[in-house]
């Protein structure tokens, strides 16, 4: 190589490393609230290409010269909420043609342009788990989410584990929504659920043996069957599973298939969790919960309370919170936190089930879920206390980029609704820049 | 008998008696004090009280200039308010379990039926009213739902009581009709238009017409459901979303000199001066309603810009076809000072306001002396998320201290 061309080529990789490096911002004067640890009153909060790089009090915190400094002066900012139950993105799982999907994908479901991302935004959320419905014993897999801005395919939207892969869960249900009386290969009954499920685990354990048997040899593997590869994984505990589960004796069935399968587990929904709270902390379990205006619209829920959380939070079991949108609406998902507040849940667990809760269940509390050097820049700016009615989302960041700004127009539209606020939107150019100025 | 016993037992029975009605005055006299009472009758009173004598107000004021006679029994409260009224609902002919056996505000054998009475569907021991009552709301409009083109009427009843007779306040109070997409009958059925909706709706009330210049009238429940309308004496509940809706009910309202109340209205905004013109009022969506279908447009805002255009308007919990089963007013509220309300005028949306659309604003939705005695009390700003109604007071009686 000559002198010239290194010469052009450092100038040339100089010039990328520059770009690639963003200059630090830095939000001062705000409440800052990082869940993993106490509230810092008068706190800063500084990121840089999509990290946080530093989290304490403004007293201590040093700035750099080229830091780009934003005034939150009586906001609050406290990490992107998480909704560990969503179905947002208009997806569609398993079909009627039989009660058990593990091959089906909801990512192959999944419209990235969907407007209902945009809501989940303007309420604060930077992250979800997508999910099928409840109207199968297992309508198919789930779709961690990071709800990035100028997406133009889901993948954009992907979170990627340390192997490279997109991250999800499983979806499975039990009690009255799979059961179909006369519906061919439905279940027409909770014990017939359970053994349906069991049979097909039990499928999936002989075919674990066959491959591992195999050992490599082609000659010897079973066909591919995408259904077993799915359970194998669950198995294998490598991928979660998400069961809806709402009576009291539905819930100690699924901890039975638990435990004689030994797959991870969070419990959704759980409305009689305070009727069997013991016996969910014992079997070391984690669930994620709705709140809701009045009990009932289905038999399973006639007898949930708003006193779940603070019930299991005595109880001492891992609690998230969800909005199961459309079922609530994600645009008000701090409400949860302020009505399991008022009906007896810590500030600081509720705070944490909408968040770091929420990323533990999600095997995501390594890169979110709080405000911690190192982490994803996943943050959200508050106008007031998260709890409180009259607060208002005014920004959230995903990654370092603004994708939610409560004082553009035209994200405004979204947050309060009105005349084509649920148009569903192409590439939104505004966010270009990401708010870095 | 010899006379010593009679005179023996009349002594006792009197004595009874006495006893009796010292608890039942005790019972029926109530004070409620609250550091802050929003009476909705004028300014709040810090540190006021409401006293309560056989079922009605007896007088409201601050606790330095009105003394609370003895035997009364006190509750303490940080807030009061008037009992809150929730201005539709379907609560009572529907059920929480949502199965067909409690799901009572919608007969599906035809799209027109005016006739039906809600009091002849309403269960005053359901759940879900009891949950209302719960959170301090003491007045539903309830009644059949907005799902076909006329669905039956609508009532007003107080939420505590073990009958419908001893809660009705209004028994027929609206006949509600639904515009647009949930008012269309199933398939190669009328009305499959939102054209075909207004066409019906104009036969039955020319027929109408006709009936009222009949010296001899026909008897038969329908007409005589349709006459009601057509002379002004029940107004017609129109659920109306997209902003051809509402002009469609306006030009049929003007048409017929009807008395209408604008329901729903999620394209509000887009003729709030018609509305406005028209006189009429708008019981608006839930605040958190959901938007899709024709109320994709609604905006958390439609409370506050309907208000501030001069339009009488209140909030409703609504309907709802699954989970949650209801709504609560409360919240709705509390969602509607979040975006354009202040605190007071989302409080008039539930007491006052809610009380001049159902024309029963001398009776009930604000604290004054002579109305019904209906309270709500809690232990903070009452529509903020935290806090807890402790309290709720139907006509005198208290009807919940369960902390909500």
């Amino acid at each position: 190589m000559n002198k010239s061309l290194s010469l052009l080529l450092a100038i040339v990789l100089a010039a990328a490393y520059a770009s690639a490096q963003e200059k630090p911002t830095a939000f001062v004067n705000a409440k800052v609230i990082p869940i993993s640890g106490p509230v810092i009153e008068q706190g800063v909060v500084i990121i840089q290409n999509g990290k946080i790089t530093a989290v304490g009090d403004a007293r201590t915190v040093k700035l750099s010269s080229d830091v780009v400094v934003i005034d939150a002066k009586g906001k609050v900012i406290m990490p992107g909420i998480i909704d560990s139950h969503s179905h947002i993105g208009n997806p569609a799982g398993g079909d009627g043609s039989s009660p058990i999907q593990p091959d089906v994908r909801i990512l192959d479901s999944v419209n990235p342009r969907s407007a209902s991302f945009q809501r989940a935004q303007s309420g604060g959320i930077t992250t979800a788990n997508v999910m099928p419905g409840s109207g199968h014993l297992d309508s198919g897999q789930t779709l961690y989410l990071k709800l990035r801005d100028n997406v133009e395919k889901i993948d954009d939207m992907f979170i990627l584990d340390a192997a490279g892969h997109y991250m999800g869960g499983i979806k499975f249900a039990n009690g009255t929504n799979p059961i179909r009386p006369g519906g061919g290969a439905f279940p027409g009954t909770r014990a017939k659920s359970a053994a349906l499920v069991r049979e097909e685990f039990i499928k999936a354990q002989e075919y674990r043996d066959k491959v591992a048997k195999a050992a490599g040899d082609a000659s010897k593997l079973p066909p591919r069957d995408l259904r077993m590869e799915a359970l194998v994984e669950v198995l294998n505990r490598k991928r979660t599973v998400h069961f809806h589960t709402h009576r009291h004796d539905d819930i100690l069935t699924v901890l039975r298939l638990q435990k004689e399968f030994g797959f991870k587990l969070v419990l959704h929904h759980v409305s009689d969790a305070w009727a069997v709270a013991d016996e969910i902390k014992k079997a070391n379990v984690p669930v994620s919960i709705i709140f809701l205006d009045s009990p009932g619209g289905k038999i399973e829920a006639k007898d949930i309370k708003a006193e779940n959380g603070a019930i299991l939070e005595k109880a001492g079991v891992l609690i998230g919170f969800h909005t199961d949108d459309g079922i609530t609406d994600s645009r008000w998902f701090l409400r949860s936190a302020g009505m399991a507040v008022r009906a007896g849940m810590s500030r600081e667990k509720a705070l944490y089930a909408l968040t770091l809760g929420n990323a533990k269940i999600l095997d995501i509390d390594n890169r979110t879920g709080s405000l911690e050097p190192g982490k994803d820049a996943d943050l959200v700016i508050l106008s007031g206390d998260p709890i409180s009615v009259y607060t208002h989302v005014l920004e959230t960041w995903v990654e370092g980029k603004k994708v939610f700004d409560r004082s553009d127009p035209k994200d405004r539209l979204i947050q309060t609704g009105g005349y084509g606020a649920t148009n569903d939107r192409f590439m939104d150019t505004d966010h270009d820049d990401g708010g870095q100025e | 008998m010899n006379h010593t016993i009679i005179k023996r037992l009349s002594v006792f029975a009197s004595a009874v008696i006495v006893v009796f009605c010292a608890s039942q005055t005790f019972f029926s006299q109530i004070a409620v004090r609250g550091e802050t009472v929003f009476t909705m009758a004028g300014e709040p009173i810090t540190n006021g009280v409401v006293l309560v004598k056989d079922g009605k107000i007896e007088a409201v004021g601050p606790q330095s200039q009105l003394k609370i006679p003895a035997g009364y029994r006190i509750f303490s409260a940080k807030v009061v308010t008037p009992g809150l009224i929730d201005a539709h609902s379907v609560v009572g002919l529907n059920g929480f379990l949502n199965q067909p056996t409690d799901q009572m505000a919608l007969d599906g054998s035809g799209p027109i039926q005016p006739e039906l009475r809600a009091f002849d569907a309403y269960n005053s021991r359901e759940v879900l009213v009891q949950w209302l009552r719960e959170f301090g709301v003491t007045t539903v409009h309830t009644g059949h739902q907005p799902s076909a083109l006329v669905s039956g009427q609508t009532m007003v009843v107080k939420t505590f009581g073990n009958e419908v007779d001893d809660v009705l306040v209004v028994p027929e109070a609206m006949i509600a009709v639904t515009l647009g997409n949930s008012g269309l009958a199933g398939q190669g059925k009328s009305p499959g238009t939102r054209a075909k909706q207004i066409a019906m709706l104009r036969a039955e009330l020319i027929k109408a017409q006709e009936n009222a210049r009949k010296t001899e009238r026909p008897k038969d429940l329908r007409s005589v459901a349709w006459l009601s309308v057509i002379e002004r004496k029940v107004p017609l509940l129109i659920t109306a979303d997209r902003a051809q809706d509402i002009m469609s009910a306006l030009r049929l309202a003007k048409e017929f000199n009807l008395r209408i109340v604008l329901d729903s209205v999620s394209e509000a905004q887009l003729v709030l001066k018609e509305i406005k013109e028209s006189g009429f009022p708008v019981i608006v969506h839930p605040t958190m309603a959901r938007p899709g279908g024709d109320r994709e447009s609604l905006s958390l805002e439609d409370a506050a810009k309907i208000k501030a255009a001069g339009i009488p308007v209140a909030l409703q919990s609504g309907y709802e076809g699954y989970v949650p089963k209801t709504r609560v007013v409360l919240y709705e509220a509390g969602m509607a000072a979040q975006n354009g309300l202040s605190q007071r005028e989302a409080l008039e949306l539930i007491t006052i306001d809610a009380a001049k659309i159902l024309g029963l604003d001398g009776r009930i939705g604000s604290l004054a002396a002579g109305k019904d005695a209906d309270i709500a009390m809690f232990d903070g700003d009452p529509l903020e998320w935290t806090t807890h109604c402790t309290g709720t007071i139907v006509n005198g009686k208290v009807a919940s201290e369960v902390i909500r």
